[in-house]
């Protein structure tokens, strides 16, 4: 278990190995509840929140993930809406964004940008 | 002024039409149906399907409810006795009389008899009715032979029924040719010498003189040659006679061979009274064939409308299928216009026969015979319904293609006007409406425009409709599963199977681009499944998995599972009953039995499931798939073991059934239903797979299903051994799970299969295909790795760290809110969630 370690202002959440390409985790962050991705090995980690807006219930982090166009998304597992990993933009609904994160990969662990 | 009284006398398939058509104008009219048959309408063109397993009741075609719903009044089994034109009443048998203004006879036909001394000796009967049918089978016990006097379509329907009966099967025919109303004399013989192949025994040109008690066999037919012949039961079903009989007796004129003679508006020799179907008579002619009697009964409802329609008559061009005998005749199938010209192809090694009549001129097509090959039924019908002109060398019709040329009419030669169903009077230009207005599939035409829904034989030309509108309209006919990639997912099937790919990265680097989506993972996870059937949840798999398959539980509106443990066939000993309230009761999961005869415990978070499936997996239950596109559960009665009319061991083969399909990934769900006897309390023929037990083995029917469009299997094959049943089984869910698109239920996938019922039987009984084998082992790989992907997740480490709601904490999800009702939780309406003390922790 990572204990929430403040670093700077960055907070390790979990450690790298714990991502399964194309498939994601939720964390505790104080309050919040994110939802991390990896698409494909090597890839880049996404962090949105875990909160789906449209089907109210925190499940993102189950979603399955992929690409739409050049868009890189998580599909809610509830009503299948798509959620633009990078922006937070939800492709159905132009009214409907969700949070996203900073987050970066330091010492094998994964950090998120702790800014409340 | 009052409602017009209308009064139908008869109830067959044409008076029902008639009703059906006449309650779906707005016209202000009160409906009187007076039935002569003890029935409500039913098809009578499919009656030999009663012996080949079907049920009386499914050759029905509406019931009294329906008319009641309808505001029809109808009366069955007491049959009109006279029409008294002057008071306007009719008067039954039993004495009722009713009152019309306008009065329709629908009176039909019945099985003409040749006045042959003897006719009306006992195990004499005829084959007309669904009575008929239960006097011919009782007489049929425990013999061995049957005569059919007819050898015209419905004695040929009628010799099949007797085979199927178990019965040595004859066919005596005055004629001296088969279906000489229909085939040239090329095709004629071409019919015998296939049937005779089959098993039947033809005796053509034989007129009986006599029929008396036999040695042998109950009876003896003496022919006027000096011959004989002994049977046990003799049916004669030698051509029909016009129910006239009211008619002439109320003084309405009649035709020369019978039948109430009608004018182009059906109306009979007193304005008020009208005709159709097979009692009514045009120009001396009667039609009897379904599709012109439903002409004519829309063309007797239009007269009481403002747009009058006219019947001046039908095209009796024919298609169909004789003990699996491809039989098709069209217009002057015999030539016999003035100066028409034969040509003919009779190849006796693959027995088929074709001939065509053409004009004089060689231009425009009159007729055809098709025997053994009716594959160019539908491109001569339109030729020469529409009058289309010929290529240069019409012979190329009825030619084998050497070289691949093909002369099909193509669907943009048809005018508008062109009907293409004859069933259902569906025109090319109602096909290509129906595709504007947004039917893109063969399953959407059959819905809004039934064609193709009746016999069946035009669906190729249907699709052919279809996809010509769909080029015209620029909607680019894509059956890209995704934009990853450019494949139908019966070729990624194809893909899987020829590759031997087994992971989807490997998919998607070889034959996608992009990323992949919620689309193509679950679908290519499914196929990677269905042929390699490895654990799901390994490393390489896990990212294609739905949410369901990933944590092996169904997720409900608030987040949390349900926990549907397998209950094979629905039976349950009383000790694990127990454990799964104890299970229930220590989680606090909502309790509910379902629709398939197994228990749903709901609520269940992530933290828990590998908690509560330990419990229940050292009780004894496997994972029920619930989650899955793969097998739910084998439905069963309880069948023989204790039910007192139970024929068979219904929950035996349940639990057979369920066992060997469990787990196997399915392009959509499928359900399994078995019935211990006809009564069908499993619900089977609601099912993909239903299979009910008759006193002589198993009957198996397909494709059915309930949910939001129902629709009712269809039988697939009789009377089966349990070897033989699953040998069918294996091969309809692998070819199934070959040929079907993504989320797409056996009902839905057999709509939109070429060659429907028919071809899905060639295939699967016939092994038309070659691929019987190749079938069977795909399955044998399922059910030899068949793992309970619960044991295997518990007895993993690394794949339990999934199953908390964090990685990072033992918290919970905060979100959660319960109320009970009725003594148990459930999540906590938008309203009352501000109100809700938090009960999860």
């Amino acid at each position: 278990m990572i204990e929430n370690v403040i670093i700077d202002d960055w907070v390790s959440v979990c450690e790298s190995s714990d991502l399964i390409p194309g498939t994601g985790v939720a964390v505790s962050l104080g309050e919040e509840q994110v939802a991390l991705f990896k698409l494909r090995k090597g890839d880049s980690i996404y962090a949105v929140s875990n909160y789906d807006p449209i089907g109210k219930a925190n499940v993102l982090s189950r979603g399955i993930t992929g690409s739409i166009g050049d868009k890189v998304v998580v599909s809610s597992p509830l009503y299948k809406q798509h959620f633009d990993l990078k922006t937070g933009q939800c492709l159905e609904d132009g009214d409907v964004t969700i949070r996203i994160y900073p987050v970066r990969v330091h010492e094998g662990n994964i950090q998120l940008q702790y800014a409340d | 002024m009052s409602k017009q009284r209308i009064v139908v006398v008869g109830n067959g398939m044409v008076g029902h039409h008639y009703v059906e058509t006449l309650a779906a104008t707005d016209l202000d009219v009160e409906i009187t149906v007076l039935g002569g048959e003890t029935r409500p309408a039913y098809d009578r063109v499919h009656l030999s399907e009663v012996f080949d397993g079907k049920k009386p009741e499914e050759l029905s075609m509406t019931t009294r409810e329906h008319y009641k719903s309808l505001g029809v009044n109808a009366h069955f089994g007491d049959p009109v006795a006279a029409i008294n034109r002057d008071s306007k009443t009719v008067t039954t048998e039993l004495g009722r009389t009713f009152v019309y203004d306008k009065l329709v006879m629908a009176t039909g036909s019945y099985a003409f008899v040749p006045p042959i001394p003897g006719k009306d000796a006992k195990h004499c009967l005829t084959y007309r009715t669904i009575d008929d049918l239960g006097e011919i089978k009782a007489s049929a016990k425990g013999v061995k032979r049957g005569v059919v006097v007819g050898g015209g379509l419905l004695g040929l329907e009628c010799a099949n029924a007797l085979k199927n009966l178990g019965l040595e099967s004859h066919v005596v025919e005055f004629a001296p040719a088969l279906m000489g109303v229909q085939l040239d004399e090329g095709g004629s013989k071409m019919l015998r010498r296939k049937i005779e192949g089959l098993g039947v025994y033809i005796h053509t040109g034989k007129a009986t003189s006599e029929i008396i008690e036999g040695d042998e066999h109950r009876l003896r037919m003496n022919f006027a040659d000096g011959e004989h012949l002994e049977t046990d039961l003799i049916v004669f079903s030698a051509g029909i006679r016009p129910y006239d009989q009211l008619a002439r007796d109320a003084g309405l004129e009649v035709g020369e061979r019978g039948g109430i003679v009608i004018d182009y508006h059906c109306r009979t020799t007193d304005s008020d009274i009208y005709a159709v179907g097979e009692c009514a008579a045009l120009g001396n002619f009667i039609y009897g064939l379904v599709a012109p009697g439903y002409r004519m009964a829309e063309a007797a409802v239009s007269q009481l409308t403002e747009e009058k329609v006219s019947f001046a008559g039908a095209d009796m061009s024919t298609k169909l299928k004789l003990l699996g005998v491809e039989v098709g005749s069209v217009g002057d199938a015999h030539g016999r216009t003035e100066g028409a010209q034969c040509y003919s192809y009779c190849d006796e090694n693959a027995e088929v026969y074709k001939s065509i009549v053409v004009s004089k001129d060689n231009k425009k097509l009159l007729g055809a015979v098709l025997v053994g090959d009716t594959s160019e039924y539908d491109t001569l019908l339109q030729y020469m319904l529409n009058e289309i002109d010929l290529p240069e060398s019409p012979e190329a019709f009825i030619l084998p293609s050497v070289e691949g040329a093909s002369v099909a009419l193509g669907a943009d030669a048809l005018p508008d006007t062109a009907m293409v169903c004859s069933c259902y009077a569906v025109t090319k230009g109602d096909l290509c409406n129906a595709v504007q207005e947004g039917a893109h599939t063969i399953g959407a035409i059959k819905e809004m425009t039934s064609a193709s829904t009746g016999c069946g034989g035009c669906a190729a030309l249907t699709k052919q409709v279809m996809d010509s509108e769909l080029l015209k309209l620029g909607v680019e006919v894509n059956n890209d599963i995704c934009e990853h990639f450019p494949h139908t997912r019966q070729e990624l099937v194809d893909i899987v199977r020829s590759t031997k790919i087994k992971t989807f990265d490997e998919m998607l680097e070889k034959h996608g681009k992009g990323h992949g989506c919620e689309i193509c993972k679950p679908t290519i996870g499914s196929i990677l499944a269905s042929y390699w059937n490895e654990y799901v949840l390994k490393e390489e798999h896990i990212a294609l998995q739905d949410t369901n398959d990933i944590f092996l539980g169904n997720m409900q509106k608030d987040g949390t599972y349900s926990v549907v443990p397998r209950i094979q066939g629905g039976e349950i000993t009383p000790e694990k009953l127990i454990v799964l309230g104890e299970v229930a009761k220590e989680f606090d999961l909502y309790t509910k039995i379902t629709g398939g005869q197994r228990i749903d415990l709901f609520g269940a978070q992530l933290h828990e499931l590998p908690k509560i499936w330990q419990k229940l997996i050292d009780a004894g239950f496997e994972t029920g798939h619930a989650y899955g596109k793969s097998l739910r559960t084998a439905k069963s009665c309880v069948g023989s073991t204790w039910c007192r009319y139970g024929v068979d061991d219904s929950v035996g083969l349940a639990i057979n059934l369920e066992n060997r399909y469990k787990g196997l990934r399915t392009p959509h769900k499928f359900k399994l239903g078995i019935s211990g006897c006809t009564r069908e309390c499993a619900e089977a023929q609601s099912k993909d797979i239903g299979v009910i037990a008759t006193e002589t083995g198993w009957n198996l029917y397909v494709c059915g299903n309930g949910g939001m469009r129902p629709r009712h299997a269809d039988l697939f094959a009789s009377d089966l051994d349990e070897k033989t049943l699953v040998k069918y089984i294996d091969r309809f869910l692998m070819f199934y799970i070959r040929t079907a698109d993504r989320l797409q239920r056996t009902s839905v996938w057999l709509e939109n299969l070429e060659g429907g019922l028919d071809y899905l039987k060639a295939v699967i009984i016939e092994d038309s295909l070659n691929i019987g084998d190749e079938l069977e082992s795909e399955m044998a790989v399922n059910i030899d790795n068949y793992q309970c992907e619960w044991k295997t997740t518990i007895d993993n480490d690394e794949r339990l760290k999934r199953f908390s709601h964090f990685i990072n904490s033992p918290e919970t999800d905060n979100n959660l809110r319960y109320v009970k009702e009725r003594g148990q939780k459930r999540p906590a309406r938008e309203d009352e969630a501000e109100q809700v003390i938090r009960l999860v922790s």
